[in-house]
């Protein structure tokens, strides 16, 4: 770990001014990603800024009927909310799906969203990864990728995002809020905040330089039957192989994402109209281009029979 | 003492303290986290630096240069050792590749340097800023790539790389029905909670290493060899180790390195492995390929069974000896075992939780699976159709004891098997498609000398000493039962101290010899004191009676604090072995059964139910021995389902070298766990008439999970791990 200078920011606008202001500097929200990351060199921020003092750690009714989770709600209490539970449980279910106990009462809804790819070359400093340092070329191509993107990825970067929350939050379509350096908002649906690899796939989101996320907001409620079913070779503590988080309402018709399957959460609205047709035609349209490797060439009919047995439970 | 022959009545048959389910003795301090760990030590020894070890960054080629400087210059930073300036190292008996690489690199990881500064940050920090160059050479890292030119090796474990006994081939190709199915293990790592650690101090010329190892005395012999200096001027101190799973038989690159550090940073340094070294810096158990070959009669007796293995390893490094157990489970009397040895570049393979047996019995026991399959028999029938008493290559050498057949019948009883549908996936329940299956559990028993100190004192109370390890399976705990037993005190009379290079040599922890051996030297020197007492007192030693504290012989009694008033009475003895291991052969059996549910939408597996019936000699403490069997058990389905060190061989590393994707089971993943002793006392063994115990609960496990998945799904997957990608073609639509 390269040592570090280190403030507690006391407003989200002076978090996101000193982010900009200061070279090389990070938000540190429950650090369980960013820390391990620090300590093995993969991230190297000069400057943290610390969130934590921030009170962003609300969940309030907002007018149109929705909720807005602060951006410092710890995924225990997230998961645990009441109205979550009720209105939102594919939310729910997600984020227990994810890491442990200890892990969640610490980590953040931002920083879970922000959390980096697990691919194993990612974490080995020896080795070529293009998101980790640019230009040095993608071990995992023609390395082990059974964890790896069966879509959307590039010839630079086939890492998977590794959140289950994210892609319950894109199944929701949710709103991120953020605040810029200049005190500026914004909001960007969550189908915008993740980027596809490209060929710089050490960028991964939206986010301009200092950008911080102050809330997520979730819609009025859609109702309908929602799950989330995570794929996993251990039974617990594990990421996902592939998940889907779904929603189906009563008249068939409802949507669908997809995780473990790509750079972001995977959804394609136009797929969801073969709903009532059932999982082959969905994942079909889903999955079209779907280019994956000897390892990860099981996730296809993987993802296709998960969803199978998620539309079978919801329509009962 | 010298135990020649058989076994007959002695004071550890009176029961009163031995074969009791006591809990540990040493378990408060483990549960309240005052059991000093190596890296715990600062009461040791003040004024203790850091070290930060650095791996190689290629896994075969050379150094070109290392620029130290920046480093040097980091804050805090004491010293810096590498191979070009840590002065001449020799290399252990047991390591094949050195312990610090440079100028040559044998594997990944290999450690090249070790950075020692004030604080652990410091050293860390320093260490980003060592400059390696590396020349890449070339590499070999493809098990399946070198098998063709793989040698028949000398082991210097297990048996010769070839054995035959009859005409096998002629025997296999008669045979009216037949198998020959190849199998593949693939690599693992121990992944124990405590990383390898240690804490160096020198004095003068003498050095002090308070470390984590099972094999005391190995350890500080290597160490002394490695550093050139006598063996008298090394002490080696682990009271306590957070597990070891025979990764810390040997002497590794903590205790090397912390050494050197201290040396040249004159100050004692501590080291522990950081977790991602842990996986390509340490041994681990290498990969199989193993060919299977059983010929037999329709009612499913055996004519010919053969066995070939082929694994890899560094340059003076083993093979691991797969096939051992195949000379000695079933009838047959034509047999051929071989093992290959193939030259890699990946790191050192070395033992680990039954080297060989457990590889070996995965494949073995799905073998016999598929065999019964092929026959129409039912498997636990099939085993027990070709069950022999003797040693098949040598037909005059019995079992000491051998009660697989008991295993599986009552194994079988309690599980249920009868309910088994013996077609493949016929059995549901809701999403889940079940599956039951079986498998022999079979570990040999070894015996070894093993030497301890006991000490009387004037208050009554037994002091043992001996530099046997507690790698967390209860030595301290049978030891102080043995000691209670002999000297006729309660356990609380008994103190037990423990992995001493000071102490006298026991026999170590590994192999599961442990636990038979270790108690068997306490009960030679306690026979000792035993006497010294009688002498000391003017009793027949031969009629003395140690019970209550007190010793009597006639209508004479005098209480131990009594005897041992005028000071301590102190006795050392070692057991040593005669030919016993020799006209019997010692093993233990037991019986896995196994039910396991797979997800008939994403062919997620998850194990049910599981029972083992084992038959292991006496059972010491069943309830430490136990927590053997069930941990066994669990590393099993480990084994089964996701362990796999992933070889890259283009870099030639085990690329998923950290927790998160070197997968182990989680509590998720354990059912309820079920696991019974069978009645059994061995004279052959020893004195204490006890055997091995824990490495049994492994073998086999994993073929049993294998073969209910088989049963569950009809897929038969015979390379390790089983996970839903090899099924998921398979699942019904
Ligand atoms: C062993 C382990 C297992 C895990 N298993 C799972 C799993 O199964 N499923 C899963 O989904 N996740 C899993 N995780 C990941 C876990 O969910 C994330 O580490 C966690 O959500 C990150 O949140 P945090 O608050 O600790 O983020 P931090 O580590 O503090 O930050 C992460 C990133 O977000 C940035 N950031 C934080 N807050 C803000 C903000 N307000 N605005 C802008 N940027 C911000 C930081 O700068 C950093 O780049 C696992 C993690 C571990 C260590
Ligand atoms: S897949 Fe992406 S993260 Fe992984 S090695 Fe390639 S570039 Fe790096």
């Amino acid at each position: 770990m390269r040592s570090f200078s280190y403030e507690r920011a006391t407003s989200p606008g002076a978090a996101a001014a000193a982010a900009a202001g200061t070279a090389n500097a990070k938000f540190i929200a429950g650090g369980t990603n960013l820390l391990d990351l620090m300590k093995l060199e993969i991230e190297t921020p000069a400057h943290l800024i610390d969130v934590n003092g921030l009170a962003l750690d609300r969940i309030d009714e907002t007018a149109d009927g929705g909720l807005r989770i602060g951006a410092l709600v710890r995924n225990t209490d997230l998961a645990a909310d009441r109205r979550v539970r009720r209105d939102y449980a594919v939310l729910s279910r997600a984020l227990l799906a994810g890491a442990s106990g200890q892990l969640r009462n610490k980590a953040t809804t931002a920083g879970n969203l922000l959390q980096r790819t697990r691919c194993p070359y990612f974490y080995d400093a020896n080795l070529p990864c293009n998101k980790r340092k640019p230009g040095s070329g993608c071990a995992a191509i023609g390395g082990f990728s059974r964890q790896h993107a069966v879509i959307g990825a590039s010839e630079a970067c086939i890492a998977t995002h590794p959140s289950d929350m994210a892609v319950a939050m894109r199944v929701l379509d949710v709103v991120v809020e953020t605040v810029r350096p200049d005190g500026a908002t914004r909001s960007i649906p969550i189908a915008d905040l993740h980027r596809l690899p490209g060929d710089s796939p050490e960028i991964e989101t939206t986010l301009q330089p200092g950008e911080l996320i102050t809330a997520v907001a979730l819609p009025k409620p859609v109702g309908g039957t929602q799950a989330y079913r995570k794929v996993r070779d251990r039974a617990s503590y594990a990421f996902a192989l592939v998940s889907v988080a779904a929603i189906v309402q009563g008249d068939g018709t409802g949507r669908v994402a997809l995780g473990g399957v790509a750079h972001k959460p995977w959804r394609v609205e136009a797929a969801e109209s073969e709903l009532p047709r059932g999982a082959k035609a969905v994942t079909a349209r889903l999955l079209a281009d779907a280019k994956p490797t000897k390892d990860n060439a099981y996730k296809l009919p993987l993802a296709e029979r998960t969803l199978a047995a998620v539309l079978r439970e919801a329509r009962g | 003492m010298r135990f020649e022959h058989p076994a007959t009545f002695n004071p550890i048959d009176q029961l009163k303290v031995i074969g009791h389910p006591t809990s540990r003795i040493e378990g408060p301090l483990k549960t309240t986290g005052t059991a000093p760990y190596a890296y715990e030590r600062h009461d040791v020894v003040p004024n203790q630096a850091y070290g930060y070890v650095i791996g190689s960054a290629i896994g075969k080629g050379r150094i070109a240069a290392i620029d130290l400087e920046a480093a040097k210059g980091a804050p805090g930073v004491l010293a810096i050792v590498t191979a070009e300036n840590a002065g001449k190292l020799g290399k252990g008996e047991r390591n094949a590749a050195p312990l610090l690489g440079g100028p040559e690199i044998a594997h990944y990881h290999q450690a090249v340097a070790i950075v020692v500064a004030g604080t652990f940050e410091q050293a860390r920090a320093a260490a980003q800023l060592v400059r390696i160059d590396y020349a890449k050479g070339d590499g070999r890292f493809d098990l399946a790539a070198g098998r063709d030119e793989a040698i028949a090796p000398h082991p210097s474990f297990g048996g010769p790389a070839d054995t035959a006994v009859g005409d096998f081939a002629a025997a296999f190709a008669a045979a009216p029905v037949q198998l020959d199915a190849t199998y593949a293990t693939p690599d693992q790592s121990h992944a124990m909670m405590e990383p390898h650690a240690s804490i160096a101090a020198w004095d003068g010329d003498k050095l002090t290493v308070w470390t984590s190892n099972q094999m005391i005395a190995w350890g500080a012999e290597d160490m002394a060899k490695t550093l050139g200096i006598p063996r008298d001027n090394v002490r080696l101190v682990s009271p306590y180790i957070g597990g070891g799973f025979g990764g810390k038989l040997f002497l590794r690159a903590d205790v090397l390195l912390a050494a050197l550090g201290a040396r040249a940073a004159r100050r004692p340094v501590k080291v522990a492995l950081q977790r991602p070294l842990m996986f390509n810096n340490t041994t681990h158990r290498p990969a199989t390929i193993q060919r299977i070959r059983i010929g037999a009669e329709r009612d499913g007796r055996i004519t010919a069974i053969g066995h070939e293995s082929w694994s890899g390893n560094v340059s003076g490094g083993e093979p691991e000896t797969a096939v051992s157990q195949t000379r000695l489970l079933y009838a047959g009397a034509n047999r051929m075992t071989a093992t290959r040895l193939a030259a890699l570049d990946l790191p050192e393979g070395n033992a680990m939780r039954a080297p060989g047996e457990a590889s070996g019995m995965m494949a073995l026991e799905i073998a016999i699976d598929e065999l019964a399959d092929k026959l129409g028999i039912d498997p636990v029938a099939l085993r027990i159709a070709n069950d022999t008493q003797v040693d098949p290559e040598h037909p005059q050498r019995k079992f000491s004891q051998r009660q697989l057949v008991q295993c599986l019948n009552e194994g079988a009883a309690r599980f249920g098997w009868s309910k088994r549908n013996p077609k493949p996936s016929q059995v549901r329940d809701g999403r889940w498609l079940i599956g039951m299956g079986v498998a022999a559990a079979f570990r040999n028993n070894l015996v070894t000398k093993s030497a301890a100190r006991v000490r009387l004192d004037r208050q009554g109370r037994v002091t043992v000493e001996t530099d046997m390890t507690d790698i967390g399976t209860g030595s301290y705990t049978i030891i102080a039962q043995t000691a209670a037993e002999m000297m006729g005190v309660p356990l609380e009379e008994v103190s037990v101290r423990l992995g001493d290079s000071d102490f006298p040599v026991s026999c170590g922890s590994g192999g599961q010899w442990g636990g038979n051996n270790s108690t068997a030297g306490v009960y030679a020197a306690c026979v000792k004191l035993r006497e010294a007492i009688a002498q000391k007192l003017g009793f027949n030693s031969a009629e003395a009676v140690f019970a209550d504290g007190v010793v009597r012989s006639g209508n004479r009694s005098v209480s131990l604090a009594q005897a041992a008033a005028g000071g301590d009475l102190v006795a050392e003895d070692a057991i040593e072995y005669g030919d016993l291991a020799k006209t019997y052969q010692q093993s233990t059996f037991g019986a896995h059964f196994v039910e396991v549910g797979v997800d008939a939408d994403t062919a997620e597996i998850r194990v049910r139910r599981m029972l083992a019936v084992c038959a292991a000699g006496r059972i010491l403490n069943p309830k430490a021995a136990r927590s053997q069997v069930i941990g066994a058990m669990t590393m099993g389905v480990g084994a089964a389902l996701m362990e796999d060190l992933v070889v890259d061989k283009r870099h030639g590393l085990f690329i998923n070298h950290d927790l998160a994707a070197y997968e182990v089971p989680v509590h998720a993943d354990i059912p309820h766990q079920d696991m019974i002793f069978l009645d059994e006392t061995d004279p052959i063994s020893s004195p204490m008439k006890a055997k091995g115990v824990a490495e049994l609960g492994i073998c086999g496990v994993a073929a049993a999970v294998a073969n209910a998945v088989h049963n569950a799904t009809g897929v038969r997957v015979r390379d390790y791990p089983i996970t839903l990608d090899k099924l998921i073609a398979a699942m019904p639509v």
